[in-house]
């Protein structure tokens, strides 16, 4: 292993700041595991995602740390509390309490595993030292402008298929959370004969003003037995 | 220069461990999406920490795809969490143990 991989040169500003944001890192993520309430789990998911951008900022990578607050704190946590604030979802949860016996202790011990042999892993020389398609870093550009090139010359196929993977996501994502109007055909009555107790397949027709809160109290949005039945 | 890569690489594995013990351990599917975002940013940490090392833009440019992914998969996995809500009202992963709505 070069030598360069393992100490480096590093002056003091630069080992506080890594062990820093290293410490903010790994905190965040523990709370976001170990928190009871989804909303305090994803503000621990933000100070871990502040201190990454620390680190990419430490290893000259700007443009990717901006993009991590942008996108990241910005726009992907941002999304998650507006699902958890919209949809009440932030009950405690008992963490400790086991759904199948021993199966936490189980998942610790195989994530111990995986950080041993990863570890383990880094110590081989698994780096083979061949040149990617890519470019090199040490320009005389900034990074932002060999990012930009690299994306819009070497990498534009995957540059372009990612807008089209972007625009599924962006319908998959209305279709999937648009409410359902009832059903207009009569063909219900299969569902109900096969499972007269479960909730029926179509909703209730939206109620005025009450429906924003009806997912947010707990009740489940199900028809009436009777109206079931019916069918 | 900055610090060693070897640290960058061990923060990384540590960040993934923690992502992937939670990804195991918590019931909120919520909290799931959480620590796979947490699995993907230690990844992407090692992408960043190698495209130093190997004085490569590429590593760089596979992070920027990376943070494309994960935002579409979280619109998509946050989606299909709004539907399933409408259905049920648990939001751990217990109450979608079937894929029938």
């Amino acid at each position: 292993m070069p030598h360069d991989l393992v100490l480096g040169a590093a002056t003091l500003p630069d080992a506080l700041t890594f062990a820093i944001a290293a410490a903010v890192t790994i905190i965040g993520a523990f709370g976001v595991v170990l928190a009871r309430n989804p909303v305090h789990a994803s503000l621990m998911l933000v100070m871990t995602l502040f201190g990454i951008a620390v680190l990419f900022v430490e290893e000259n990578a700007q443009f990717l740390a901006a993009v991590q607050i942008i996108v990241y704190a910005g726009a992907i946590v941002v999304l998650f509390l507006f699902v958890i604030m919209l949809l009440g979802v932030d009950r405690r949860e008992r963490i400790f309490a086991d759904a199948l016996v021993g199966q936490r202790v189980v998942a610790v011990i195989l994530g111990i595993l995986v950080l041993v042999e990863v570890i383990l892993l880094a110590h081989h020389r698994w780096v083979t030292g061949a040149r990617s398609v890519a470019g090199s870093l040490s320009g005389s550009s900034s990074n932002v402008a060999q990012l930009g090139r690299s994306i819009f010359t070497t990498y534009l196929l995957p540059f372009e298929v990612t807008s089209a993977l972007l625009v599924v996501a962006v319908i998959g994502a209305i279709v999937l959370s648009r409410r359902p109007r009832r059903r207009q055909t009569e063909g219900g009555a299969p569902d109900a004969l096969v499972d007269p107790d479960a909730p029926s397949l179509s909703l209730p027709a939206p109620r005025g003003g009450s429906a924003g809160t009806g997912a947010a109290d707990g009740a489940p949005a199900v028809s009436p037995p009777e109206e079931v039945g019916a069918r | 220069m900055s610090i060693g890569a070897s640290w960058y690489l061990v923060l990384a594995a540590i960040l993934f461990t923690i992502g992937a013990v939670g990804l195991l351990v918590r019931r909120n599917v919520l909290v799931m999406f959480m620590c796979v975002e947490l699995m993907l940013n230690a990844a992407n940490l090692t992408f960043v920490t190698f495209s130093r090392v190997l004085n490569d833009i590429g590593g760089q440019v596979a992070v920027f795809f990376v943070l494309v992914v994960a935002a579409a998969e979280v619109v998509v996995g946050l989606g299909i969490l709004v539907a399933i809500f409408r259905r049920k009202s648990g939001a751990t992963a217990d109450d979608a143990h079937v894929l029938k709505g």
